[in-house]
Formats: C-alpha cells, sequence, structure tokens
C-alpha cells in the first residue's frame, strides 16, 4: 500500500505500469482519475488545492487500511496533489489491486467516495471573472451511505 | 491550543493558524469564545452546519470534548478527488 500527497506533477500511465509490475498473483486492475476539469460558461485559469499537512496522509492511510480489511487486495495505491494545478491536470489516482475484478472495482469506488468528503483536501477555483471555493456536493455525502 | 483554520475558513479569519490559551470543555464552547474575540470570527461561525472539525487531525462533531486536546481544526466540507 503507498499513499503519497505531493505537490509536483505525475504520470499516471508510468505509476500504473510500476503498480503492476510483476505481480502474476494479481487478476484485475482498476485505476481512477480526478482531473481539473473546466467551468461552465467561464474560462477557468487555474485550481489551488489547500490540505492539511499531517491530517491527509493520516485519514487517507485510514481510509485505505479499511479498504484492505474489506476487500480482498493485492495492493492500493493513492497519490493525491496540492498547490497550484492547471486545467486537465491530473489531481489524483487510485489504483487498486486483486485477484478479481469485483474486489478491485468495488474498493476503488470506496476509496474515491471516502477520499472525497473525509480526506481534507479543499479546492479553490480561479477563472477569468471569479475566484471561488468548490463547494461539497450533498450526493457525495450520500454516496457514504451505501458502505 | 493549537487552532488552525483552512479553506475559506482561513481567508475569513485572515490567518492559518494561532495558539489560544481556553479552559473550553467542549469545541463548541471554545466555539463561543472564538466567536467573542472579534467581528471577523462572529462570521466565520455564524453557521456550524457549513463547518467540519477536527481534533488532533481526527475529524469529530462539535459537542466533542477537548480534554488533552493539542490542535483543533476548523474547516468547510472536503472536496478532494
Amino acid at each position: 500500500m503507498r499513499i503519497i500527497v505531493q505537490q509536483g506533477s505525475f504520470d499516471p500511465g508510468a505509476e500504473l505500469n510500476a503498480f503492476s509490475k510483476g505481480r502474476s498473483d494479481i487478476g484485475a486492475i482498476v485505476t481512477f482519475s480526478g482531473v481539473v476539469r473546466d467551468v461552465i460558461g467561464d474560462e477557468l485559469r487555474s485550481m489551488e488545492i489547500e490540505h492539511y499537512p499531517g491530517m491527509t496522509e493520516a485519514a487517507l492511510t485510514k481510509i485505505a487500511s479499511e479498504a484492505q480489511a474489506r476487500w480482498d487486495l493485492g495492493d492500493l495505491l493513492v497519490i493525491h496533489r496540492h498547490g497550484r494545478l492547471e486545467p486537465c491536470d491530473v489531481i489524483m489516482m487510485v489504483a487498486t489491486a486483486a485477484r478479481h475484478r469485483k474486489h478491485a472495482f468495488e474498493a476503488a469506488e470506496y476509496l474515491m467516495d471516502y477520499l472525497k468528503s473525509r480526506a481534507p483536501f479543499w479546492k479553490k477555483e480561479y477563472t477569468k471573472t471569479d475566484a471561488g471555493w468548490v463547494v461539497s456536493k450533498t450526493e457525495d455525502e450520500d454516496a457514504l451511505k451505501r458502505w | 491550543m493549537d487552532i488552525l483554520y483552512f479553506a475559506w475558513v482561513r481567508e475569513r479569519i485572515g490567518l492559518p493558524r494561532e495558539q489560544v490559551q481556553t479552559t473550553a470543555a467542549t469545541v463548541a464552547d471554545l466555539v463561543v469564545e472564538l466567536r467573542a474575540k472579534e467581528e471577523r470570527y462572529a462570521v466565520a461561525f455564524s453557521d456550524l452546519s457549513a463547518l467540519r472539525v477536527a481534533v488532533d487531525q481526527e475529524l469529530t462533531e462539535f459537542d466533542a470534548p477537548l480534554e488533552g486536546a493539542r490542535e483543533v481544526a476548523f474547516f468547510p466540507p472536503m472536496t478532494g478527488g
């Protein structure tokens, strides 16, 4: 299990290759990447991601450990960036590896659902005309109820 | 005790962290003390349903006890991913 919180960019393809290399016990790998998206009706110039050093790593480790306890995973990876990002930049990725796909899919969804509303990250969008904090969605909180 | 603020809470109060002397028994008691400090605190803490709190880097509720706590952080709901 690897949990990485970093300012710099990363290559999701290279991370995936490194994650899966030499693992003959793994039959399924699921990955998810979050990407900086445009703002409808405006022009996104950049995004600033703030986090809570210390708590971020602890919260991600707790979520990842819970996923490992619930599903039969060979390995899992979480990378999340902070600081200034630009449109189309990769914000974060999760990867889960398991013998069978059901475990890998479910664990990846679980990680994303919890990461979104339980890991201390906050996004601020800077558009051509405005700057504002991204507001959390009630469906993100609701998504936790299915687990 | 160290008090930390993040995102718009940090912006509204105007600083990322500060040390306060407090005898507050719970997070809610601490909020009452902070609100009384200055108008900018009263504004930031006007609607607790818009805020989340962590005590010693663990997410908790506003009725959580503060005994032995070293660090309390206030922030809006998280938006990672």
